[in-house]
């Protein structure tokens, strides 16, 4: 049976193929001869043809699979197949057996190739029966306003029944019709589309629409570019809170276990950073590890590397306490000299095992790309890094208040000597709460790890901020380290666009030091005897 | 486990030449010491260290062919911790208790800025491999990077030219490096007909981690109707969150580009590549350069470091044809002295590794090809332009207004690096 029908199948191409690949042939083949220009005409040709059999041909050449055989100048599709290369023929996949790397020369592109791909991709995959190539298609339309695309497009939309397909393609043509030299009347209704749609792609072909189109067109144009734009300057303003909340929610994590170490137990932590930057090197390694034994779960190792990195910057924590930190509490300065020592010996430790060069932590596809909300852009990774620290924030809440081991770290940070006397183990108490303070900074390395690089100074970045954002929400408070956070968050991105970024980072500075001078105990000051000791 | 092993065997090493250079003072006086002063710790260690390795590498192969002047080579490696006035400090060490016949070091301007008095002071040589904002010329350094005018001016027409960009963002690190490479290149596009509203200036601090708005403010920048691209002077660590949020936002080469003069194949190696593919740089060197100097350089590179993944950089290669034109120039004056050898220098050329010859010019730059190139997935850049001859390095430039007539020429008998033709006197901006 199986052999019946391979047997009919290559019949079957046999006979279908001399059809197109007489006409095709000789174009694909043009794709491998000389430089970019060269091939970019040869593209055009192929796509003019309007031949579906041309897609195979384009996608390889998209994603750098298409090659030239030395030999005979064909062009061939290879793929990676153990230490050489595996041919195949591009029109009619037809395997052409195997053959070193160096047998075949990549057909190169750049960037205004790419362009045409996409566009020549969307003009021809219009009519596949899958509903989002051909949201895809019309897509790519929207953006290369390829006017030859207009017939195919007018052909697909008649066929079309999908809705959301069918509004694509719809403001795909407005967009072509814009780019071409048809009637006002057409491109008024083309316009009408487009403020419809109204985000910043639609904007864009307004702006060119106004600058170039007839008087009355651009009329229309004008006032539908005044509309949009109202519109997205109220959605700006969304936009600026997300990015405040979203840069609170890095601070959160950030300073969350400076609450702990600084906040409730009064050690004054420089190495704090070190610990966030520990539990990123935990995630980088969690990650190897998933590279080299399961690269098909990779997905997972975000999951797994929060226990990881809990675990290491912990342990690092509370070898830390017992060694350095215990000998000096009620100290304040000799443990801030002996802890910035400490960070920079970390900090070299690090730079001598993993070398002085970034290393690379992979984003999970759950936590790359971004939605739009409206006239919002959410990136993914930002969306669950807020989440997270919300989580870690009601997690951390939770232990200190409802646990049997939060309530001896309140009973010993408030009243040593008594809480001794009930019998609380107070040295162990005290290297417990280091750990899960330097703990929690390994949690935000896992964060931290998929926004910023990962490298041995990746702390010193965040040691300030964390700091400020302590001092500010009021030592010993952890509320007041989240609402310090968000605030100092959304000020900073508020200020952003009116000030940049380096004077925005002024302002916020002076204005807590004005706040200081105000309030000298933060936003929620620790009331009654506690303050005192 | 494998860099543990290497970095034990390198400091071995380290020790090693020590010894031998304490031990017996004897053959000490048979070797010619050369300098090294990059940081190996600090912020900018993540850029320096590689040089001093490839430094290691290259006295070592000069050392194997019998070294210079029938005498070996001997390293003397400082580290000034990116610390600015510890490298004024380690440099006169270098110069007057190690007595070096020559230095390469230095990345950062300021960290040359600090050394230049020194250098100038004390008559040593300083070899300085990076690209750099130009507006400087002394008697006693030689510039191996690139000028802007071999990088950022090429890089800005070629997008100009073949992408039709007619909006430019230029966004930068708030130092002297980008702000003197962004004025340079402001008055160039506004000289080629850009109006002011289709240029957007952005500055952030070293070290910038959260991009969001500034990327999302490019984007709406782009959405005028014209084509966009960014023109980036972004230093160091900031670059991988910047791309990282490219990538995020679906920012694609393909609509807004992305040219940066400060990324090379090693800030790569701490990026996903894959959301930027086509994004682009320009340099004098790529990795992927295909010619038969690179592929040796790059197999030497990475049987010294014993790492097959270790990758090579613009930089690396401006080291290689410094140490070359040094030692050609120490060859052609049969001494180290360095007066001897900075008026040898001049006129010298070796082989760099693009397939040409660069030269040492009479203004202490050299000549190179500008190259741009695209990101691939595999972190490596595609060349997609290529000056078609060599371009001469430019210290003073024409596009700045107080520095238009000055030109360096280090030969007798002008011997000046600010000779203002105007006038006709040595002297101006920069004496």
């Amino acid at each position: 049976m199986h052999r019946v029908l391979s047997w009919l199948l290559a019949a079957l191409i046999a006979v279908a193929t001399p059809a197109f690949a007489a006409d095709l042939d000789p174009l694909v083949r043009a794709l491998g001869t000389g430089t970019y220009a060269d091939t970019e005409k040869a593209l055009a040709k192929l796509a003019e043809t309007g031949d579906t059999a041309a897609v195979p041909v384009i996608e390889a050449l998209q994603t750098g699979d298409l090659h030239v055989r030395k030999a005979d100048g064909a062009v061939v599709v290879a793929r990676k197949a153990g230490n050489g290369v595996a041919l195949t023929d591009p029109l009619t996949g037809a395997a052409l057996g195997e053959a070193d790397r160096s047998a075949v020369e990549k057909i190169k592109i750049n960037n205004s190739l790419r362009r045409s791909i996409s566009a020549a991709l969307g003009a021809l995959t219009l009519m596949s029966p899958n509903p989002q190539t051909r949201r895809q298609a019309a897509d790519a339309v929207f953006k290369s306003r390829d006017v030859n695309a207009l017939e195919a497009l007018d052909t697909a939309l008649a066929k079309e029944t999908d809705e959301g397909v069918r509004r694509a393609m719809f403001q795909a043509r407005a967009a072509v019709v814009l780019n071409s030299s048809a009637p006002d009347a057409d491109k008024i209704a083309a316009v009408e589309t487009l403020k419809a749609r109204g985000d910043r792609d639609a904007l864009a072909l307004l702006n060119a629409a106004a600058n170039s189109g007839g008087a009355e067109v651009k009329a229309v144009a004008e006032r539908a570019i005044a509309s949009v734009e109202q519109r997205l300057a109220l959605w700006g303003a969304a936009q600026n809170l997300w990015y405040g909340l979203s840069l609170g929610s890095v601070l959160l994590l950030a300073a969350i276990g400076l609450a702990v170490t600084f906040g409730v137990m009064g050690v004054i932590n420089m190495a704090h950073g070190e610990m966030v930057m520990i539990g990123a090197y935990a995630t980088f390694l969690v990650q190897e590890v998933f590279r080299t034994f399961a690269p098909g779960l990779f997905d997972l190792s975000i999951l797994v590397a929060l226990p990881v990195a809990f675990l290491a910057s912990g342990a690092v924590g509370v070898a830390i306490e017992r060694s350095v930190i215990r000998w000096l509490y009620g100290r304040p300065l000799e443990t801030l000299l002996a802890t910035w020592g400490l960070s920079l010996a970390l900090q070299q430790a690090v730079r001598s095992i993993f070398g002085p060069t970034n290393r690379e932590v992979g984003a999970p596809s759950w936590m790359s790309g971004a939605f739009e909300l409206g006239g919002l852009t959410i990136t993914y990774g930002r969306l669950w890094i807020v989440v997270f620290a919300f989580l870690v924030f009601a997690a951390l809440l939770v232990a200190l208040r409802k646990t049997a081991f939060g309530l001896n770290i309140r009973a010993v940070t408030q009243n040593r000597s008594m809480a001794s006397a009930m019998g609380i183990r107070t040295a162990r108490v005290d290297a417990l709460t280091f750990g899960l303070g330097s703990g929690i900074a390994g949690l935000a390395g896992v964060a931290l790890s998929q926004i910023d690089n990962v490298s041995p100074n990746l702390g010193q970045g965040y040691i300030i901020d964390s700091f400020m954002v302590v001092v500010f929400g009021g030592v010993g408070n952890l509320w007041g380290t989240l609402v310090g956070a968000l605030a100092l968050g959304s000020v900073n991105k508020f200020l952003e666009p009116y000030a940049g970024a380096v004077l925005g980072k002024i302002l916020v500075l002076i204005f807590i030091i004005l706040f200081i001078q105000r309030r000298p105990r933060g936003l929620f000051a620790l009331k009654g005897r506690a303050v005192e000791a | 486990m494998l860099k543990t092993g290497r970095s034990l065997a390198a400091a071995a090493g380290l020790a090693l030449c020590a010894a031998a250079g304490f031990a017996a003072p004897a053959s000490a006086q048979d070797t010619i010491k050369v300098g090294i002063l990059h940081s190996l710790s600090g912020t900018m260690a993540i850029s320096e260290t590689t040089l001093k390795d490839v430094m290691l590498m290259l006295i070592e192969e000069q050392n194997k062919k019998g070294g210079v002047l029938g005498k070996k080579l001997e390293p003397v490696v400082v580290d000034p911790a990116s610390n600015w006035p510890l490298f004024a400090e380690k440099a006169r060490e270098l110069l007057t208790k190690d007595k070096v016949a020559a230095v390469f070091g230095c990345w950062t301007s300021v960290s040359r800025k600090s050394v230049l008095p020194v250098f100038e002071e004390l008559n040593g040589l300083l070899f300085y491999p990076v690209q750099y904002e130009g507006e400087e010329s002394s008697r006693n350094v030689f510039y191996t990077g690139a000028a802007p005018n071999q990088q950022a001016i090429p890089a800005v027409d070629y997008l100009a030219e073949k992408e039709g960009v007619k909006r430019w963002v230029l966004a930068g690190t708030d130092y002297v490096y980008p702000r003197t490479t962004n004025k340079i290149l402001e008055t160039y596009l506004k000289s080629k007909g850009v109006k002011s509203e289709d240029i957007m200036i952005n500055y952030t601090p070293f070290g910038h981690s959260d991009w969001q708005n500034i990327v999302a403010d490019v984007k709406k920048f782009g959405s005028a109707g014209k084509k966009t691209a960014v023109v980036s002077t972004i230093n160091g660590d900031a670059n991988v969150p910047f791309y990282k949020e490219l990538g995020n936002q679906g920012i694609k080469a393909q609509d807004i580009p992305v040219v940066a003069f400060s990324v090379g194949e090693e800030e790569l190696a701490g990026i996903d590549t894959k959301p930027l593919v086509g994004h682009l740089a320009a340099w004098n060197y790529f990795q992927s350069i295909d010619t038969a100097e690179n592929a040796d350089f790059i197999k030497k590179w990475q049987t010294f470091t014993k790492n097959d993944k270790r990758v090579t950089n613009d930089p690396m290669e401006a080291h290689y044809i410094g140490f070359n034109m040094w030692v050609k120039a120490v060859e052609k004056a049969g001494t180290t002295a360095p007066d001897a050898v900075i008026d040898s220098i001049v006129g010298v050329s070796v082989p760099n590794l693009t397939g040409g010859y660069s030269a040492m010019m009479p203004n202490h730059h050299i000549t190179k090809p500008v190259l741009i190139g695209e990101v691939q997935e595999n972190g490596q850049f595609e060349t997609v332009s290529k000056t078609p001859g060599l371009v001469v390095g430019d210290e003073w430039s024409d596009f700045l207004p107080d520095s238009k007539d000055l030109i360096a020429d280090w030969r007798a008998p002008m011997s000046c690096g600010n000779f203002n033709v105007k006038t006709g006197k040595c002297g101006g901006k920069g004496s």
